[in-house]
């Protein structure tokens, strides 16, 4: 069901923990859905992220999503992070099934959670950055049968 | 992959080698069609009918009560619909509990489109449903109470002899899905007071795609399946020979020495609950302790989520199952978690491991090993348990 690109972001995730004293951390999702990630960032004086690291409670996609999401904002400025959409996320992970494809939203939502935190932090405004949701399901309608 | 570990005997079994070789001659010796008159056609009836005296005396019941079907679902279906469709002119109430498979509860909500009505019990911390709140929703127009035997996730036993007693005092129609029960533990529909039964042969090393209905003599049941004569006319269709004789000596297995399995079962069970609650922290036995199916196994790992478990176990050839709602295709955890009380978050670490006679304590010592190194890096990932976990430390300096 998975690709092998999923398999390796899941078995073997890339900057998993923490950051102490991050520029700016970011918590989305919620435990009712079973997905919450968490990104730390650590930004310098020229607004690149030197440093990106997750925390994910969430199946094998979402800790895949979450995986590969650091490594395509690792080394990029705060502009060129912004790019790094749900859609990229899951092309470089060579696709996720259908049902899955909430977790890259949650990804992506995740880096956005992160820079508006530092944005506010520093007082600054990043352009096409809105306000996180608290809940990104909160808009998802009930499942009918 | 190290070699296959499987835990997931409730899900499906592995069809028992003496079964397959039981059924390859209905392929292609016995092909005969069971109704046809010549000697082919009888051998296969013959087949049939050995089948159905076998099953009948394992429930205690006659052979002409037993029906074949497709398996538990289309048995759980039938009785649901066949029962209410003949029954509907003396009342359209019927009692079910919230932790059915989705067999009974999505045929309840068939019905309940059709002007039923169905009352849905609660069930307790246990899973076992509350008696009196059973008497409680008895009504004069309740035709019905369909109440499964043994739970399929949770593997908790429902008081069976209590509800079957109570619904023949009041007259009412008593069905059991014991599809996760039937070859596993003695069932005897007199003793109990059932009046149908759902059973699947691949829960019990049969064949997939064949089970039956057992229906007390004299209740009114209306056709499911409409054609030809088979099954007294109740369920049409050529007889799947081949499964039907597979069955039956699944059966046959089954109930020779069903209660040292059971016990030997019950054995490894207990040996794998304890030392998962004693070198795991944070998890949780869902289910009754002891009334429950004897190869049931049921945990929840607090702030971890139950598919990424089931990967990594997948990793060491272990072969599991989860009620989080990435295993169940909607954001929703198992509906039988939520009804047992079990907050959402919860629910979704969850981890069910179904045993056969054949696991070793080797295999379920590998797999206590491998649960905990699981378990332990996905809590390292989880941001729920950093919270905690500094929650912890920042209560620890204030004391």
């Amino acid at each position: 069901m998975y690709s092998e690109k999923v398999m390796d972001h899941f078995t073997n995730p890339r900057n998993m923990g923490e950051i102490e004293n991050p520029s700016g951390v970011g918590t989305v999702g919620n435990a009712k859905c079973g997905d919450i990630m968490r990104i730390y960032l650590d930004i310098d004086e020229n607004h690149v992220i030197r440093e990106c690291r997750f925390k994910t409670f969430g199946c094998g996609a979402a800790v895949a999503t979450s995986s590969m999401a650091t490594e395509l904002v690792k080394g990029k400025t705060i502009e060129e992070a912004m790019e790094v959409t749900n859609q990229a996320v899951m092309e470089a992970l060579d696709g996720l099934p259908p049902v899955k494809v909430h977790c890259s939203l949650l990804a992506e939502e995740a880096i956005h959670a992160a820079l508006w935190d530092y944005a506010q932090k520093n007082g600054i405004e990043i352009k096409g950055l809105k306000e996180p949701k608290k809940d990104i399901h909160e808009d998802e309608e009930e499942e009918t049968y | 992959m190290s070699q296959t570990i499987y835990l997931d005997n409730a899900a499906t079994t592995q069809t028992a080698p003496q079964v397959v070789e039981a059924m390859l001659p209905y392929f292609s010796e016995h092909y005969g069609n069971a109704s046809s008159i010549y000697h082919l056609g009888a051998e296969s009836k013959e087949a049939v009918t050995r089948v159905r005296d076998c099953i009948g005396a394992s429930l205690n019941a006659q052979p002409e009560e037993i029906y074949f079907t497709s398996g538990g679902t289309e048995a759980d279906n039938w009785a649901l619909i066949g029962a209410a469709e003949a029954y509907g002119a003396k009342g359209k109430h019927m009692i079910t509990s919230g932790i059915e498979h989705h067999g009974v509860l999505h045929t309840c909500r068939y019905l309940e489109q059709r002007g039923y009505e169905v009352t849905c019990l609660p069930v307790k911390e246990d899973g076992r449903i509350d008696l009196e709140a059973l008497k409680q929703a008895i009504r004069p127009d309740t035709i019905l109470i369909s109440v499964m035997f043994a739970n399929n996730e949770i593997g908790t036993l429902q008081p069976i002899e209590e509800i079957g007693r109570l619904a023949k005092e009041r007259g009412i129609l008593f069905h059991t899905d014991a599809v996760q029960a039937y070859g596993h533990i003695p069932i005897d529909v007199q003793a109990l007071s059932i009046d149908m039964l759902s059973a699947s042969g691949h829960k019990f090393h049969g064949p997939k795609g064949i089970g039956f209905l057992y229906i007390r003599k004299g209740i009114k049941v209306r056709s499911f399946l409409h054609g030809g004569a088979q099954e007294r006319g109740r369920r049409a269709g050529t007889e799947n020979v081949p499964a039907i004789v597979g069955m039956g000596a699944a059966v046959q297995m089954a109930f020779n020495g069903l209660l040292e399995r059971a016990e030997k079962e019950r054995h490894l069970r207990d040996y794998l609950i304890q030392r998962i609650e004693k070198e795991i922290p944070y998890c949780r036995l869902n289910g009754h302790r002891t009334r429950r199916l004897p190869g049931n196994i049921h945990f929840c790992f607090r702030f971890i989520e139950g598919e990424s478990l089931l990967m990594l176990l997948d990793r060491k050839g272990i072969c599991a199952s989860s009620g989080s709602a990435c295993t169940s295709g909607s954001l929703d955890p198992s509906h039988v978690l939520l009804a047992i009380g079990l907050p959402h978050e919860i629910a979704h670490g969850s981890l069910r491991l179904t045993l056969s006679e054949e696991n070793t304590i080797e295999e379920l010592d590998e797999t206590v090993e491998a649960i905990k190194e699981a378990v332990e890096k996905l809590r390292q990932m989880s941001p729920l348990y950093e919270d905690f976990i500094k929650q912890e430390k920042n209560g620890q300096k204030e004391e």
